[in-house]
């Protein structure tokens, strides 16, 4: 799927939520049910720089497309990453570069989206589109 | 006693709605709320002699220098300073450690000692790295125990002829501790060491007579005492201010200029260049005035019963542990509980327009002490009530049953 499908997947689903403990309460799920991200690159190089809680993110090119793993140590932050890997994830670089991201506003979670340091939603996606321009030069 | 719900009037952020909840501010520690009366002085300063200070002729300068150095007068009597000079209008805390931290420059030799307390903001860690880089002077730590008391028999052996300086906040923000300040000033002084108190957490809940504690540097910011953000003061014993060069260069801190030579102005405007925050000085004296007319001893005795009340509230949830437990402190609690992340369970009392602070508090030593990556921290003022506090209770309740 596409990353404008997969997002407008994720859109719907929230939309079942009639406020924001169902929408925190998927998430926290969400968190829990986050395929971790492979112990040994749980290091400090991957530790993504301004978020109050840590999030790892690993990135590796499967054939033509770049596959995420991520783990935090807050259960919020990795329902969070657990969304933006399912929207991101086994995507071609140049695609994932060009993305938007305005469905997190649509989701009712923008306030995740503040430029104040304690969220780390927005370092979080830099550092994906940070990968995958990385990758694109590679595979160019 | 101090009436709360009239108190309550004063602030017309309390009445405002967050997330479709009525507001409960717990972060007070962080920056406090204003009241009216120091908006007022604010929109008076501005609808009627906004001026440029010290400098002009004409009456809308010659009342708003008054008003300024009126300001600075409150100040001076509040923190019972010998002399209005030695109260230097700074931009907050962080300035006057900095403005004090760069002057010792000039003062010390490789090899001199300072002493710095275990639980400091970074705020009174960075500045005396940096003064200790350029200088080769050495930065030792007095250390604390698990209730986040410093152990004074520890800084009684750190003490000798090579300390030149010591610094330490009079409370704790992370902790809420209150240091003994006095017996700290004493035996810095017994071996001829200077002192900083960082006062920033103190000054919004004692009333702190700056000439009977013998303080040699005082340090407080406005915003957290019911003034506005960016203005605070620096006290500095006359000698000490006399000894230390000029911070910035500028108008205003001049005497004489000419490109050979300049000369300095007489205090206090050798540490004030350029410009001040005129307005925020004013408000400040304001904040000051309102704050008094409650009465430090009714806050003191309300912020306390609050802080009674709260611990024992928290304690009795499952997994609760408070960082910060010495027998002397003021209305502060940081806590986590087993096994959620702080961050989790303030987003969740976000989402109930609860307030409150997480993460390391500008103070990861202190977090690095106890092997935590952070706290959730209420701080409480004279404004809150218990109300508020069972709100604080009944939301970290759920935000257990969510997350656990
Ligand atoms: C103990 C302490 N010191 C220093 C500061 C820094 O104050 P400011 O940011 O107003 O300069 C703070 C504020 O958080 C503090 O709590």
């Amino acid at each position: 799927m596409e990353i404008k499908e997969i997002q407008q997947e994720i859109v719907e689903e929230f939309s079942m939520f009639d406020d924001w403990m169902q929408r925190y309460e998927y998430m926290i799920e969400l968190g829990k049910s986050l395929p971790l991200i492979d112990e040994k690159y749980k290091t400090d190089d991957n530790i993504i720089k301004g978020c109050q809680s840590k999030v790892w993110v690993h990135a590796e090119l499967e054939n033509d497309k770049l596959v995420f793993t991520a783990d935090s140590d807050a259960i919020i932050t990795k329902g969070i990453i657990a969304i933006l890997i399912r929207a991101f994830s086994d995507q071609k670089p140049q695609n994932i570069i060009e993305a938007d991201t305005e469905f997190i506003d649509e989701i009712g979670l923008k306030e995740h989206l503040s430029p104040n340091r304690a969220n780390g939603l927005v370092s979080m996606i830099k550092q994906l589109k940070l990968y995958a321009v990385a990758y694109q030069t590679q595979l160019n | 006693m101090l009436d709360v719900q009239k108190i309550r009037k004063d602030f017309p952020i309390l009445k405002r709605e967050v997330n479709g909840k009525l507001l409960v501010y717990l972060d007070n520690a962080a920056t406090s709320q204003t009241p009216k009366q120091v908006m007022d002085a604010i929109v008076d300063y501005y609808s009627n002699y906004n001026a440029n200070i010290h400098r002009g002729v004409h009456t809308l300068s010659q009342e708003a220098t008054d008003k300024y150095e009126a300001a600075r007068h409150k100040i001076q009597n509040h923190f019972n300073a010998a002399e209005s000079h030695e109260i230097i209008f700074t931009s907050g805390t962080t300035h006057s450690i900095n403005l004090v931290a760069n002057g010792f420059s000039t003062l010390l030799e490789k090899g001199d000692e300072l002493l710095v307390s275990a639980m400091e903001h970074h705020s009174n860690i960075v500045p005396w790295q940096m003064l200790a880089e350029r200088t080769g002077a050495i930065l030792k730590v007095i250390p604390m125990n698990l209730e986040g008391e410093l152990l004074m028999d520890k800084y009684d052996d750190l003490l000798s002829d090579k300390t030149r300086l010591v610094f330490c906040n009079h409370i704790s923000n992370a902790l809420g501790t209150i240091n003994p300040i006095e017996e700290i000033i004493q035996k810095a002084h017994g071996v001829g060491a200077a002192v900083l108190i960082d006062g920033a957490q103190a000054a919004p809940h004692i009333k702190v007579d700056v000439q009977k504690l013998d303080i040699d540097f005082y340090t407080v910011s406005a915003h957290k005492m019911c003034g506005p953000t960016g203005v605070g003061m620096l006290y500095g014993k006359e000698e000490w201010l006399n000894k230390l060069p000029p911070y910035q260069g500028g108008g205003e801190m001049i005497a004489e200029v000419t490109f050979e030579k300049t000369t300095y102005a007489e205090l206090p405007h050798k540490f004030e260049a350029g410009t001040p925050n005129i307005c925020g000085g004013i408000a400040f004296g304001a904040a000051l005035d309102y704050m008094n007319s409650i009465g430090f001893e009714a806050i003191a005795a309300y912020e306390h019963e609050l802080l009674e009340y709260a611990t024992q509230k928290l304690l009795d949830i499952d997994g609760l542990k408070i960082y910060g437990t010495a027998k002397n402190k003021t209305s502060v609690i940081s806590f986590n509980i087993e096994g959620i992340h702080p961050y989790d369970i303030g987003t969740i009392l976000d989402k109930l327009g609860i307030a409150v602070r997480t993460g390391h508090h500008c103070a990861q030593p202190i977090m690095d002490f106890y092997g935590i990556p952070g706290t959730v921290r209420a701080s409480f003022c004279f404004y809150n009530t218990k109300k508020e506090v069972d709100a604080l209770v009944a939301g970290v309740k759920r935000a257990v049953n969510m997350l656990l």
